[in-house]
């Protein structure tokens, strides 16, 4: 790894919704997590775990009743949970770090021409003029194996391919260092969903990008990222290179995880499950949150809460960690 | 061995609405949406049968037509060498009790006002069944193992996970005892580590009650853990049909190739290589001339163009529609 200093590097970030009741959902609750240059790291885990929350407060277009609680982002040399909204929009979303969102369905605007929309974003964080950013527009459409002529087209005249498409276009539009891409291709039937994972990586080492690929979806990790975080309510619970992760999972839950999908090659076997639900994150009970579900759970898992520790490169946060190699 | 469902030649075309001015000057033809282009396959006594395809082949209307939830436009489809297409309505409604469905989202298919215990009573009480109700209901509750069943009974839905609400809904399929059940993508809008704990119970259930199941979904590699046998279908045709592991192991249409090539794995090692297969999926209301898959079609040659592959037998019980190469 290199010695510079990472691209993005979050520390101990606290992020909760507070309900109406002033209660709060701990979603993001004491992480810690660096992207380097070039690096594509994966960020799985199960709905409500927290992952999407993570890719919100990054690029700063969380919902009102977000409160971040604690922590640190810093992106690109910003410190991005202290910039005013003016600077955040000038110099760093879009430019630094921007977003393919879960939906390209719902992302994009029905009524307004897809070209427009990204000539829009252009011309919103860059000075330039009408006719360069339609000029910039079409090169992006190339760039992601899209018809340059089909600018003028709207969003309906489009498949989900090429719909996803566009949004990697508009992600790419301000030339940023980092995509943060939200289940870029969960919606998505297989066929496409293989076109667009190449055209991800494909893009990411022509232009050297950072990617945070964030989905719930294990084998699309395995597929383009060489590090991989797995989330487990609000907390990360184990972290390191694919490879490592995948072949030697440390984490109980990472193990059942792994476990529980199904393959098409290999032999065929009986799929395994994880019993019981996540816990309730308005009120986590104390210790590793896991516990209450994990084969292996003992009383100290039950009372006090793991720390991250690291073993054969990979970071786990579980008391047994070194007792299951 | 006597197969319980023989499904044959089954159709359903959609008529697309002409405009009103198209309509006053006719002249053109009428179109249609042909959903469900000629399919026939039978499902055997306690067999898992699955039909797999991407979104908009048809498999859904497939399996709603199969048990009549909608009036197919020809075709039959008979169940213990009775045709349900000819029941009148009394007949039909008392043959539901023996054939029921489990639908893909268990947060729509539950009434959200209805308590569990009314939900799993409403089959028994349409049915006019006049046994110990209670008895009944508990019953279907501790076989999906929603135990103890006073935890459950006078719950609403949205207090249950939704694994919870799908053995619920598998419950409700149950309580009357059926033979047949349509498994409509029954467990992808469950978390991963939910869904081993689902199939595992279908499968169980199936042993337990000489169930037949037609599985329904478009995940090739859930299949494979599930189904005894698979017809894959693309644009409202079977294209190919046999024994599951047959199948996977050794694909024949050019279509079931490229499936299985976009499939990742979570093996990080195993990457996604070229993927034969050109465009994208034309629209249902305009199916291309000869085999449907020729434009996209790597080994399309003159016949492909003008003539439709008939489904035939290359081997014991394996289906192709593919001309001859």
């Amino acid at each position: 790894m290199s010695q510079k200093a990472p691209l993005l590097e979050i520390e101990s970030l606290k992020m909760y919704y507070q309900l109406k009741d002033k209660r709060y959902v701990r979603a993001v609750d004491d992480i810690d997590l660096s992207i380097h240059e070039g690096e594509t790291l994966g960020l799985a885990g199960e709905s409500g775990c927290g992952k999407s929350s993570i890719a919100l407060t990054i690029t700063g277009i969380l919902p009102d009743n977000a409160k971040i609680l604690g922590g640190k982002i810093l992106l690109g040399g910003y410190d991005v949970l202290r910039l005013n909204e003016e600077t955040l929009r000038r110099n760093v979303r879009w430019k630094i770090a921007s977003i393919i969102p879960q939906s390209a369905m719902s992302a994009l605007d029905p009524v307004i021409r897809i070209g427009d929309q990204i000539a829009e974003a252009i011309m919103l964080h860059e000075t330039v003029s009408r006719k360069e950013a339609n000029e910039k527009v079409r090169r992006l459409f190339e760039l992601v194996g899209l018809d340059s002529s089909r600018t003028g087209n709207y969003s309906h005249e489009f498949s989900g391919g090429m719909r996803q498409r566009s949004m990697i276009a508009m992600a790419l539009a301000c030339n940023p260092k980092l995509v943060v891409a939200d289940e870029p291709t969960t919606a998505l039937d297989v066929i496409v969903q293989a076109e667009i994972l190449k055209l991800i990586e494909d893009l990411r080492a022509r232009l050297n990008l950072s990617l945070l690929l964030i989905t719930h979806d294990l084998k699309t990790i395995a597929e383009i990222c060489d590090n991989v975080a797995i989330m487990y309510a609000g907390k990360i619970v184990e972290r390191g290179s694919t490879l490592n992760v995948y072949e030697n999972p440390r984490h109980p839950y990472t193990r059942l995880l792994l476990a529980s999908i199904p393959n098409l090659r290999g032999q065929r076997r009986k799929l395994l499950f994880i019993p019981g639900a996540p816990p309730d994150l308005l009120d986590p009970h104390p210790g590793c949150r896991f516990a209450p579900r994990c084969p292996c759970a003992t009383q100290t898992c039950r009372q006090e809460e793991p720390e991250m520790i690291t073993i054969k490169g990979s970071s786990v946060a579980c008391h047994h960690a070194e007792e299951h190699l | 061995m006597t197969s319980l469902i023989q499904v044959r030649n089954l159709v359903k075309y959609y008529p697309l609405r002409r405009s009103f001015f198209s309509g006053l000057f006719g002249g053109q033809k009428m179109g249609y949406v042909k959903a469900v282009d000629d399919v026939s396959f039978h499902v055997d006594e306690r067999e898992i049968f699955g039909i797999v395809g991407e979104s908009g082949c048809g498999k859904t209307t497939t399996g709603k037509l199969t048990i009549r939830l909608l009036e197919s436009t020809s075709g039959s489809v008979y169940y213990k060498d009775r045709d349900i297409m000819t029941l009148n309505k009394k007949d039909m409604n008392r043959l539901r009790a023996e054939i029921q469905i489990v639908f893909q989202n268990p947060y729509e298919s539950l009434n959200p006002r209805s308590l569990i215990r009314d939900i799993i009573a409403e089959p028994l009480a349409v049915q006019g069944y006049c046994g110990d109700l209670e008895e009944e209901i508990a019953k279907s509750l501790e076989v999906v193992g929603l135990t103890p069943i006073e935890d459950f009974l006078y719950r609403y839905p949205h207090e249950l996970s939704g694994g919870q609400r799908q053995r619920v809904a598998i419950a409700r399929a149950l309580v009357l005892k059926p033979r047949f059940v349509v498994a409509d993508e029954p467990v992808s809008m469950l978390d991963m580590s939910m869904r081993g704990g689902i199939l595992n119970l279908m499968i169980d259930l199936k042993d337990k009650f000489n169930l037949s199941y037609l599985f329904i979904t478009h995940d090739l590699s859930m299949a494979k853990c599930v189904c005894d046998r698979l017809a894959v279908m693309y644009l409202g045709k079977i294209v190919e049909m046999g024994a599951t592991v047959d199948m996977i192991d050794e694909p024949i249409h050019p279509y079931v190739k490229a499936l299985i090539e976009a499939i990742p794995d979570s093996n990080p090692r195993i990457k996604i290589g070229e993927i034969s297969i050109r465009g994208d999926v034309p629209a249902a209301s305009d199916i291309p001339t000869g085999c449907r898959f020729h434009p996209r079609c790597l080994y399309a040659k003159a016949p492909c163009r003008e003539k439709e592959p008939a489904l035939r037998e290359v081997a014991k019980g394996r289906y192709v529609a593919c001309h001859p190469q």
